[in-house]
């Protein structure tokens, strides 16, 4: 079985300051880390292959530095790793993101033999959109399995797939046909530490770098900027909170004091919520 | 990359790309709401998109729609009425018996065709696990712009949407425009925009609409649904009160006190990542840039620093309310009120206060 990963490198936010005059993200010393939603999938495409054999290729577009990334990815045990890197690419939005992901993907397939499971995140924490999984579904013509809880089954012989999907308000079991495009909801497992022989492979492995034309992308007016049909006009940073919050004095006062002057003040500024609760209790 | 800006001075580069709206997109008009109706409920954020799309309709001097598609006799001509309560003039209604679950297969063939047949300018969809999968699929399939999780919408002096949307966990919001395409795309999460006031006997134009669609075509098949209330899921995201805690509370033991409250509270409760880690809460319960993002009424937060990936997760809700040990921890910039205290001393005498509050002639019947 093939299974491939796309794995984003995103700024660490814990770290992320703004420029206070410019209105600029100061990238400048922001590590970056493998987006956070991703590992969940990672995890999963492994074990599949841990059950059922095959190889987990990871593949990333993004600057050559993006490559560190791919790198981690394969200490916790992906077998191949693909950096798709090329000035074309910058400034893609979600549209030319999975243009591009897609026209890698195919190389791929073409390469080291063809997918039969897309693993994206749920969503990035720096783009956060949740939509390049379900573009690349659909240039690739790959059923779609968003919000996945748990994969129940994959048969490499009817070349089926049965997963638990979230949808509101309550789970989707369903059933569809390989390939598929699956994104991982959060807290669904926990990544792998990796095992030391994954490290020196990893510090020994070649990352594939291919460029636009290695990926065979040839309609470099769908990538990057031009091919963003969204523009961004203005960027700024949100308006801080006018004041800090509102303390409550507890000196000299017993907790179940201070508590009824909290109380007190949550419902004179917040009057629906006192009705709610009054509601909800003589609802009982 | 994705969204993601590089600075605003690539952002002016792009803008400066504008050019006339093509010809064959110049036929592209009117607002449309896609209403989310599942298992004959329709989801609240459909509502709140309808009353921000009223404002957009109006702003252009164009109709607002509504798009109800569901199973046959599944509640969808009463979801279209009710549209017109809360705002549309005109619903397009597809009912079809591969539509009564949600699909991706089916679902995005069905408003794809009905986009390209009646071609409206600005489609909105909730940014829920439906919408955000819908709306990735028809974006692509259309080869147009689509601005997700936006939490503001408006249209611009030369009548184009202009769509704010956060940005880097919420440290930066940035204006995006679909300048050359249509329909112009966005989806925006629940409880962020305002609920309308509904207009009961306020009327509208319904306009059937055929998919060709059959069930032996489609090969995505749904095997079982699993509803909520049957397997004790929590309900988080939709919670108008939640109660939570973080590693202030220093043992799990301590975490039932945030149960507790938020039982006498009839409230959520949820946590912060370390919880989770620890597996003291179950990871569902995580509030934040990797766990849920909530809107309720009133947030109480027992010893959360406040770090800005929690902060992510409960900006929206209307008061947030810390207990925190340090004054300068960095939850108090956020929250609306605060208490430097002990929470685990203090939750126990909160929730007795409340619990006396509420009832306070059953104190029995509460107490046993
Ligand atoms: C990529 C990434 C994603 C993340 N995603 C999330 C996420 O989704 N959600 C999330 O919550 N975190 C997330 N985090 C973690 C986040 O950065 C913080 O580490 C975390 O939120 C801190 O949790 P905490 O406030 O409970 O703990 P701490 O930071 O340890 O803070 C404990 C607080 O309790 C106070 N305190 C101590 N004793 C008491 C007492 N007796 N009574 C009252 N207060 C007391 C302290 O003053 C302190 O402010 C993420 C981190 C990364 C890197
Ligand atoms: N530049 C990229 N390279 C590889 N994968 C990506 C890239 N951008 C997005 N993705 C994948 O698409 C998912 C959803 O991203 P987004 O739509 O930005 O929220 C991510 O979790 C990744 O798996």
């Amino acid at each position: 079985m093939h299974i491939v990963v796309c794995i984003k490198q995103v700024p660490d936010s814990a770290q992320i300051r703004v420029h206070p005059v410019t209105n600029t993200i100061m990238r400048q010393g922001v590590p970056t880390i493998i987006n956070p939603y991703d590992l969940f999938s990672l995890e999963e495409a492994m074990r599949w292959r841990d059950k059922l054999g095959g190889e987990v290729t990871v593949l990333t577009m993004g600057p050559p530095s993006a490559a560190d990334s791919l790198r981690k990815a394969l200490t916790y045990g992906a077998d191949r790793a693909v950096l798709l890197t090329d000035r074309f690419f910058a400034g893609s939005d979600t549209l030319a993101t999975s243009y591009a992901l897609s026209a890698a993907l195919a190389k791929i397939g073409e390469a080291f033999g063809a997918p039969d499971i897309v693993f994206t995140g749920k969503q990035t924490i720096d783009g956060d959109t949740a939509q390049v999984g379900p573009g690349i579904a659909k240039r690739l013509d790959l059923k779609q399995l968003t919000y996945v809880s748990r994969i129940v089954d994959v048969d490499l012989t009817s070349r089926s797939i049965v997963a638990e999907r979230r949808a509101e308000g309550g789970v989707q079991v369903l059933m569809t046909q390989l390939p598929a495009l699956v994104t991982m909801l959060e807290g669904t497992n926990e990544i792998r530490r990796g095992s030391l022989d994954d490290a020196l492979r990893a510090a020994r492995a070649d990352v594939v770098v291919w460029s636009a034309a290695d990926a065979g992308i040839s309609d470099l007016q769908k990538c990057g900027l031009r091919g963003s049909p969204t523009v961004v006009k203005r960027v700024f940073a949100p308006p801080p909170r006018s004041e800090k919050a509102e303390l409550v004095e507890t000196h000299g006062r017993a907790p179940a004091e201070s508590a009824d002057a909290l109380i007190d003040i949550i419902f004179a500024r917040a009057p629906g919520v006192e009705a709610d609760l009054a509601k909800s209790v003589s609802g009982f | 990359m994705s969204n993601a800006p590089a600075s605003p001075q690539a952002g002016g580069g792009r803008a400066s790309m504008k050019k006339e709206l093509p010809e064959r997109f110049k036929s592209y008009r009117h607002v449309w709401v896609f209403v989310e109706l599942e298992r004959g409920h329709v989801h609240s954020v459909s509502w709140e998109l309808m009353g921000e799309g009223r404002k957009l309709a109006d702003k252009l001097g164009v109709e607002l729609a509504a798009v109800v598609m569901g199973g046959v006799d599944a509640g969808v001509r009463e979801a279209a009425q009710e549209s017109f309560a809360y705002g549309a003039d005109v619903a397009y209604v597809v009912e079809n018996p591969v539509l009564a679950d949600y699909r991706n297969e089916t679902y995005s063939k069905a408003l794809t065709d009905l986009v390209n047949t009646h071609k409206p300018e600005i489609l909105l969809l909730g940014a829920t696990t439906l919408g955000r999968d819908l709306a990735g699929s028809v974006a692509t399939t259309l080869l147009t712009g689509l601005t997700a999780d936006c939490t503001e919408l408006d249209v611009d002096a030369d009548k184009s949407l202009a769509a704010t949307r956060p940005t880097f966990g919420g440290s930066l919001l940035c204006t995006i425009y679909t300048l050359n395409f249509r329909p112009q795309m966005a989806t925006v999460r629940p409880r962020v925009m305002q609920m309308p006031r509904r207009q009961d006997g306020r009327d509208g134009r319904i306009v059937p609409f055929d998919v060709d669609l059959r069930e032996d075509d489609i090969i995505t098949k749904l095997l079982r649904f699993v509803p909520d209330r049957d397997s004790n899921k929590s309900n988080l995201a939709y919670a108008d009160i939640v109660v939570s805690g973080g590693m202030g509370l220093q043992s799990a033991e301590n975490y039932q006190l945030v149960r507790q409250l938020a039982s006498v509270l009839g409230a959520e409760y949820g946590c912060s990542r370390p919880l989770v880690q620890k597996g003291w809460v179950p990871a569902e319960r995580q509030i934040g840039q990797t766990g849920k993002t909530i809107r309720p009424k009133l947030y109480i937060a027992a010893g959360i620093s406040g770090a800005i990936q929690h902060r992510v997760g409960v900006d929206g809700a209307d008061m947030i309310v810390a207990i925190n040990t340090d004054r300068n921890a960095p939850i108090f910039d956020f929250a609306h009120l605060g208490i430097v205290t002990d929470a685990v001393r203090f939750l126990p005498a909160l929730t007795e206060a409340f619990r006396k509050r509420l009832s306070p002639h059953s104190k029995d019947r509460l107490a046993g």
